[in-house]
């Protein structure tokens, strides 16, 4: 059974102005389909507000449906009984590390996912020691967060996730504020977690190098899904990707162009090292 | 750096009273202001003045630093002290002026002023060998009897030890938009009054906005990290009493029923 199922979800946000007229309604998912299998490690792309953090948010049960259904190891999001459960197993991390991290001590912080589920101590301090060791943070766990450089914080709300044991993290562009280096620590600890532990991802970004990182792709725009398929099958559609204000990665950009010039290359080419191979048959 | 501000001053060392349970700390802390009321005789002050000197003997922590929360208070200090010598009534021992000073003006004056030292020093000993994180902890654990009359103690702690988490935070985005606002030609420094003040709304009001958009971001991120609310949640590092801290309790009661004898029953009451 697929561990997430997305069904015709839709969702309306009503923001209300000064006046009860004043009321307006914006259509940030309009019907959308997903089933997500254990293990996968999804990008999610789109350019800006085309509903991507608000069908993260539904995943995690902050959002709940307008229409539509949402099941996480199918377990409905409506169902207020089973919040906590469907929050342990689908984590999800912000963008920003500060406002995500709880407590003053990192050691304490990334016990608060497992204090909430009401663990026995000595389990919390297992499950802390683990994680801690998991995001390579143990040095700093005596530290206070706001010593932590972005990029530390950030695997320490990962750290935070993680110790919730959850099959499933849902990440938010959640390099967006980090400089190269942490963007670097951060992207090769998701890319490890998921390889390694098994740990379903879904990534929000809008970039491209990080995008490569997943073995599926699903692209959103106004709300639905504009495409949805392997990096390969995504970026050989070079055209579409451009009608949806989208790039694409440098070496399919450079094949394209090529392409159009009448080079014969293959629409399959992502990579920089395909791209040289491919060139070098000419010679 | 701005990133260092802590609430209160904690001092870093070991000592017993580091060790403490901050419940007993707490409790400690609330006897001891208690019984600075109590006070009548010298002898009392005294014995107050011995215990306060014994208790910061055992907590390491350096008079220096003890004595340097006294600054803070010493406009109070010089002011209360200075009203009860010069106006006391009574049979005037010096007169400068229109002014005299009696004998029990003195007397008012030497023991409140040494009530309000001891009471300061007393209260900052507490910030000094107590972590904000076990403050909050303690707070939480020692008021629970309040929630049966509907007091939210376990939200208030938590409250608590958010704004401490987020108060360096807030200290350097403060910094940030006022280097920012001083760019775009706002004078902070000069005019009177009214116009300083009128400079100060276009910091508080991004400040505001940004605390209001961190807010509504932590709640997020603390309900997808499963909280709701104090119920069934357990602790990371309980507070568990060891036998020190009911040593330190029954110490705490003797010092109370010795002082509410001093006040009320002996001789030199
Ligand atoms: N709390 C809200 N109230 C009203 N409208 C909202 C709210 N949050 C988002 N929207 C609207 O919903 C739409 C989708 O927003 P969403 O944040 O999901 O987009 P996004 O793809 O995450 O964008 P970005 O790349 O900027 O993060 C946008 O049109 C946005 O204006
Ligand atoms: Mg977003």
């Amino acid at each position: 059974m697929s561990i997430l199922q997305v069904k015709n979800l839709v969702h309306k946000y009503i923001t209300v102005g000064d006046s009860e007229e004043d009321k307006q309604e914006v259509t940030a998912i309009d019907d959308i389909d997903i089933s997500v299998e254990k293990g996968e490690f999804i990008a999610i792309l789109g350019k800006n507000g085309s509903g991507k953090s608000s069908l993260a948010k539904h995943i995690n049960g902050l959002l709940m449906p307008t229409e539509g259904a949402v099941y996480v190891k199918g377990m409905d999001t409506r169902d207020k009984r089973n919040l906590l459960n469907i929050r342990q197993n689908a984590g999800i991390v912000f963008q920003n590390p500060d406002n995500q991290i709880v407590g003053t001590i990192v050691e304490e912080d990334v016990a608060f996912g497992p204090e909430n589920m009401g663990m026995p101590v000595e389990d919390i301090w297992d499950r802390v020691t683990s994680a801690l060791e998991g995001v390579g943070m143990t040095a700093y766990k005596e530290a206070s967060p706001n010593h932590l450089s972005g990029g530390q914080k950030q695997r320490i709300a990962i750290a935070g996730i993680m110790a919730m044991e959850p099959e499933c993290i849902i990440l938010d562009e959640p390099t967006a504020m980090l400089d190269p280096k942490g963007r670097r620590h951060v992207l090769s600890l998701v890319k490890a977690l998921n390889r390694e532990k098994k740990i379903t991802m879904l990534m929000v970004t809008h970039h491209m190098e990080e995008v490569l990182l997943a073995d599926r792709i699903i692209v959103m725009d106004h709300g639905r899904i504009a495409m949805d398929g392997t990096p390969k099958e995504v970026f050989s559609k070079v055209d579409e990707m451009k009608q949806l204000g989208l790039e694409v990665p440098y070496a399919a950009e450079l094949a394209w162009q090529l392409r159009q010039e009448g080079v014969p290359l293959s629409e399959t080419i992502t990579t920089r090292e395909e791209l040289v191979e491919e060139l070098c048959q000419f010679v | 750096m701005l990133k260092d501000i802590t609430i209160g001053q904690y001092y870093k060392t070991d000592s017993m009273i580091h060790r403490l349970d901050p419940r007993v700390k707490l409790f400690g802390t609330l006897v001891y202001v208690v019984t600075l009321f109590l006070h009548k005789s010298p002898v009392s002050y005294v014995m107050s003045l011995l215990f306060l000197i014994a208790v910061i003997g055992i907590s390491k922590v350096p008079v220096k630093f003890i004595v340097r929360g006294l600054k803070a208070v010493a406009v109070i200090l010089v002011f209360s002290v200075g009203i009860n010598i010069f106006f006391i009534p009574g049979e005037p021992l010096v007169k400068i002026g229109v002014l005299r000073i009696s004998r029990a003006g003195i007397k008012t004056a030497v023991y409140l002023g040494s009530r309000l030292i001891m009471l300061v020093l007393g209260t900052s000993l507490l910030t000094f060998t107590t972590t904000p994180n076990e403050l909050t902890d303690g707070l939480d654990k020692s008021l629970g009897f309040f929630n049966k009359i509907k007091i939210p103690v376990h939200e208030i702690a938590m409250m608590m030890s958010i704004a401490l988490r987020f108060i360096p935070i807030l200290t350097e985005e403060l910094d940030k938009i006022m280097k920012a606002q001083t760019a775009r030609g706002i004078d902070f420094e000069s005019g009177g009054l009214l116009k300083r003040m009128k400079s100060m709304v276009p910091i508080i009001v991004p400040l505001f906005v940004a605390a209001v958009r961190r807010a509504n971001d932590l709640a997020l991120a603390m309900e997808s990290r499963c909280y709701h609310g104090g119920q069934g949640r357990t602790k990371m590092k309980p507070l568990i009493y060891e036998t020190r801290d009911f040593i330190a309790y029954l110490i705490l009661l003797v010092f109370l029923a010795a002082m509410i004898y001093l006040g009320f029953f002996s001789p030199w009451r």
